[in-house]
């Protein structure tokens, strides 16, 4: 028997050809890792493409999982386990593998031909380059088509079954059970898919403890996690549950309108699965269309929801100018991705905030709201249906890549603690006028056509205060400009919270940056420094207590994936001259970049 | 038709043209086409037998898309070229609706051509108006996609190079399942054309031709003027002949291509081509056929049968529903793979 060394916490990655599996290895190992009770968090990363060429560095597809007895807020900054596939995969890879960690290959791939299409020049197994790592080589291919023999399969299908082979024997290093596996292969793959996948599994699970691999095995005790009953979730599932939630909670359908974009087309693809829990969904054309579609379904009293992501965001932008000149509710959620243009289709970015915040002809505020983690996800669509309904405007809901696609432990809510959202149709012909306003709210009535005596009519040309007709009155459009601006500054947003250390230095974030900023103030109060987090999940209106916490503080740094936007809102807002830290490398924040820049602005102050 | 149903709340009457004029004052230029057009779909739409409330208009950008704000029932004044967008929202969200798409040849084939398409392809049950008046008149005057070519306008001021699009041919195209055509100033073909496209249960395309006076003024005349639109145009019925020019003249196949023949010495009009509305190549003959080479085909040119969008869409829900009868967030968000922590 091995000895069983006990770990708090491992980062290990996945790494292969887009065409390895390893997004499927990847999943299958969260899974069961939930199962044995670690807190954990994930981060898939893969190309754009669906199928570069085997063997390139433009082909790699790569998996990173940190699971832990204690609580974790992001996928690690580096991994200490690189599974490598192939010597491309390894290219790619290694330089982030902590010195001293476990690298497992498939050896059987590092040949020249592979050479040649990773670009490179010598064997990395025999060249000494590797000699900072524990190096452990295995022949996956070869041991898997000796696990699969006899079973009806063709080269190409038997070399699919190697990814299982990687993941059993990643089981056996960390004792964790191969059941969730089989019960999903079982589920997952016919006959003779399935018995080669399961023999394979099983293959790598007993190659492990027979031969000696490794120096050890490992164990990550089951965190302390408050009581509950847990799932795994990612952002995307969490949006598209969210937006169940609101169904049931308003009692009023959810219509998805979407056009297929990286990274949101899998709340589509959720979503459609749903119409019995009253969500309906419909592909349209384009952008537009999908937005036009939404709008159309609200005007007629459902709740119109949009997915997209930047580039889609930027066709919807005359629609978003209609909804807030008609006053309809509607939830626009742009799961943001690296821009302009294209940009980095499948790789995370926060650089649509201003976008969401100002991307529209005229003066066309909208509810501005951000998801922070993979969990957050669910209750922001529901935020983001609230707002809708309750102010009769458009809400644009901010996730990116890695919260969509990255996945943590959810404990679930309970369902009946979450309030109603009251939604009332408007329905008493007596003195109606389509744009007479809530006093507190200023929200105009919400009427479903087929009302009797209500027939009224809507558009984007400018409305006559109360009434809603045509009109073109200079002091009627500037009324109408203010009393939109009004309405959106009128939201009811909770104040924003500190954690840590008050009045010196204060990380304020938005969004997905939550894990990393999160991790580095509890690591630097752990070390002695006094510092605060504040995130912001509301970025229009802002919590009304903003201002005044941002200036209690001596200095405020900013870290988010773009430009400094957020520091530029900021700075426009409350004239506040805060520290920006940006990041636009289409990957998240490291939870050491932003402890680095906690200790530069220490440094900074105390040397002036 | 169903029989008639009162006009709202406690109105038992029957309802007429008046009910669906709103309080707006009308923007059109004195002696535009669109008048014409507005008074008979306000007189069809009082004969529908449909409560007022359950009419919505809905338009895209231009002269034609301000129909909702002038019709007094539900109204949407859209986007540019975006209606079938809103509209298929409205109609999957809400078949019970009688949604009609009042629209205009740039609307509809120029900047909305992708969703024009779209909602034809899909049979969304509603009506689509196209008002064809061959040039931009919102602009004030740029040449439009069913301009014809060399045209000068303010944007062409050598002529246009563009090569119009024929709307009908168009439309059937993108697999439309109710095509027809009517002119501003035909007002009983026109209502006849509307209750047919009304009954018609799928998108019903109907180009009607209009006269913008101020920008393309007499664009249709040389087809419909009194003196020769007998000669010009081709009343089509469903089963009867196709004969024009007080029945002197008729058309006939010749392989596939129609020609003109003149009637008599032997030839009646038992030997023309008998319209049929439900023959989709057929359709493709008649689509095509235009002045001078041949009389303008005037009415329902085709129409057939396709289950709509609108009801599968339901119909789907319905099946989701009675497939899972005791759905419920609870067991959606606790299925699946969980785990308790004690």
């Amino acid at each position: 028997m091995k000895p069983v060394q006990s770990l708090e916490s491992v980062v290990i990655r996945f790494a292969g050809d887009s065409g390895d599996g390893m997004q499927v290895i990847g999943s299958q190992f969260t899974n069961t890792t939930a199962l044995v009770g670690n807190d954990l968090a994930t981060f898939p990363d893969f190309p754009a493409e669906i199928r570069a060429p085997a063997g390139t560095l433009a082909g790699v597809s790569g998996f990173q999982l940190h699971f832990s007895s204690s609580d974790i807020f992001t996928p690690g900054d580096s991994p200490e386990v690189l599974v490598a596939m192939n010597p491309a995969a390894l290219k790619a890879n290694i330089r982030d593998l902590k010195k001293g960690g476990l690298l497992v290959v498939n050896a059987e791939k590092f040949v020249q031909r592979e050479f040649d299409k990773a670009g490179i020049t010598s064997n990395p197994l025999e060249d000494g380059s590797l000699d900072e790592w524990r190096l452990v080589k295995v022949d996956m291919g070869r041991l898997s088509r000796e696990a699969v023999v006899g079973l009806a399969l063709g080269t190409k299908e038997i070399d699919r079954t190697k990814n299982f082979f990687a993941l059993g024997l990643c089981y056996w290093l960390y004792q964790r059970p191969l059941e969730t596996t089989i019960r999903w292969i079982e589920s997952k793959f016919k006959e003779p898919y399935r018995e080669a996948n399961l023999r394979a599994l099983r293959a790598g699970h007993a190659y492990a403890e027979t031969i000696e691999l490794f120096e050890n095995r490992y164990e990550v005790p089951p965190a302390r996690l408050t009581p509950g009953t847990y799932r795994n979730i990612m952002g995307n599932q969490a949006v598209s549950l969210g937006l169940v939630a609101a169904a049931y909670k308003t009692g009023v359908p959810v219509f998805l309108g979407s056009y297929p974009i990286t990274p949101a087309s899998d709340i589509l693809h959720q979503l459609s699965a749903y119409k019995a829990h009253n969500v309906v969904t419909f592909q349209a054309e384009d952008e537009i269309a999908a937005i036009g579609a939404a709008i159309g379904a609200s005007f007629s009293g459902s709740i119109g929801v949009c997915t997209t992501s930047g580039p889609g965001m930027a066709l919807k932008g005359e629609a978003i100018g209609l909804a807030v000149m008609t006053e309809l509710p509607l939830v626009i959620i742009n799961v943001q991705r690296g821009g302009p243009s294209t940009g980095l289709p499948t790789k995370t970015e926060q650089s649509d905030l201003m976008q969401a915040m100002y991307g529209r002809n005229g003066e066309a505020p909208v509810a501005v709201i951000a998801a922070s983690t993979p969990v957050d996800c669910f209750e922001m669509a529901l935020e983001a249906v609230r707002i809708a309904v309750t102010s009769m405007c458009p809400v644009i809901l901010l996730t990116d890549g890695y919260i969509a696609n990255g996945s943590e432990p959810w404990r679930l809510p309970d369902v009946d603690a979450i309030p109603d959202i009251p939604v009332v149709f408007h329905t008493d012909p007596a003195d109606f006028q389509p744009y007479r306003r809530d006093p507190a709210s200023l929200a105009r009535p919400w009427v479903r056509p087929g009302t009797p005596g209500l027939e009224h009519r809507i558009g984007g040309i400018e409305k006559q205060d109360v009434t809603g007709n045509v009109n073109y009155e200079p002091l009627n459009h500037e009324l109408m400009c203010k009393i939109r601006a009004e309405k959106i500054a009128r939201i009811k947003v909770p104040d924003l919270e500190i954690y840590g250390d008050p009045d010196d230095l204060l990380v304020l974030g938005w969004g997905s940056t939550f894990g990393a900023i999160r991790s580095a103030v509890d690591q630097a109060r752990s070390e002695g420094v006094r510092v605060a987090h504040a995130h912001l999940k509301y970025l229009n209106p802002m919590p009304a207590n903003t201002a005044e916490l941002l200036r209690s503080f001596k200095r405020v740094l900013v870290p988010e994936m773009n430009l400094g936007q957020l520091s530029r809102i900021l700075r426009a807002e409350f004239l506040l001259d805060c520290i920006s830290l940006p990041k636009v490398q289409g990957q998240a924040f490291k939870v050491r970049e932003i402890l680095e820049a906690i200790y530069r602005t220490q440094e900074n102050e105390a040397a002036k | 038709m169903s029989e008639l149903q009162p006009a709202g709340p406690g109105t038992a009457r029957a309802l007429t043209k008046k009910d669906f004029m709103s309080d707006q004052i009308i923007r059109w230029c004195p002696g535009c086409g669109d008048y014409a057009i507005l008074s008979q779909a306000q007189t069809v739409f009082a004969e529908l037998g449909i409560p007022r409330e359950n009419f919505v208009m809905i338009s895209g950008i231009g002269c034609s898309s301000r129909f909702p704000y002038y019709v007094n029932a539900y109204g949407f004044h859209t986007i540019h070229g975006r209606a079938p967008a809103f509209a298929t929202g409205v109609k999957a969200s809400r078949p019970e609706l009688s949604v009609w798409i009042a629209t205009g040849d740039g609307d509809a084939l120029s900047i909305g051509g992708n969703h024009t398409a779209h909602l034809l392809r899909r049979n969304v049950d509603v009506q689509v108006l196209l008002f064809n008046n061959r040039i931009y008149g919102l602009t004030k005057g740029q040449y439009s996609p069913t301009s014809e070519e060399g045209k000068k306008t303010k944007s062409t001021p050598m002529g246009s190079l563009d090569h119009p699009f024929m709307p009908l041919a168009f439309a059937l195209g993108c697999e439309a399942t109710f095509i027809a055509r009517s002119v501003d100033i035909f007002t009983k073909e026109q209502r006849e054309v509307m209750r047919a496209a009304h009954d018609h249960k799928g998108a019903s395309f109907v180009e009607i031709y209009q006269n913008c006076n101020i920008f393309n003024d007499g664009a249709w005349d040389s087809l419909i003027d009194k003196q020769v639109r007998g000669e010009r145009c081709l009343f089509l019925e469903h089963g009867k002949p196709m004969v024009f020019a007080n029945g002197t003249k008729g058309i006939k196949l010749n392989g596939l291509r129609p020609t003109v023949v003149e009637l008599g010495n032997g030839l009646t009009a038992d030997d023309c081509l008998i319209h049929d509305e439900t023959d989709p190549y057929l359709a493709g003959v008649l689509a095509r056929m235009d002045y001078p080479e041949f009389p303008v085909p005037m009415g329902v040119l085709h129409r057939r049968s396709r289950p709509t969008y609108d009801a599968q869409f339901n119909a789907q829900i319905a099946e989701a529903k009675a497939a899972t009868p005791n759905a419920s967030l609870k067991k959606l968000l606790y299925g699946g793979d969980t785990w308790k922590v004690e």
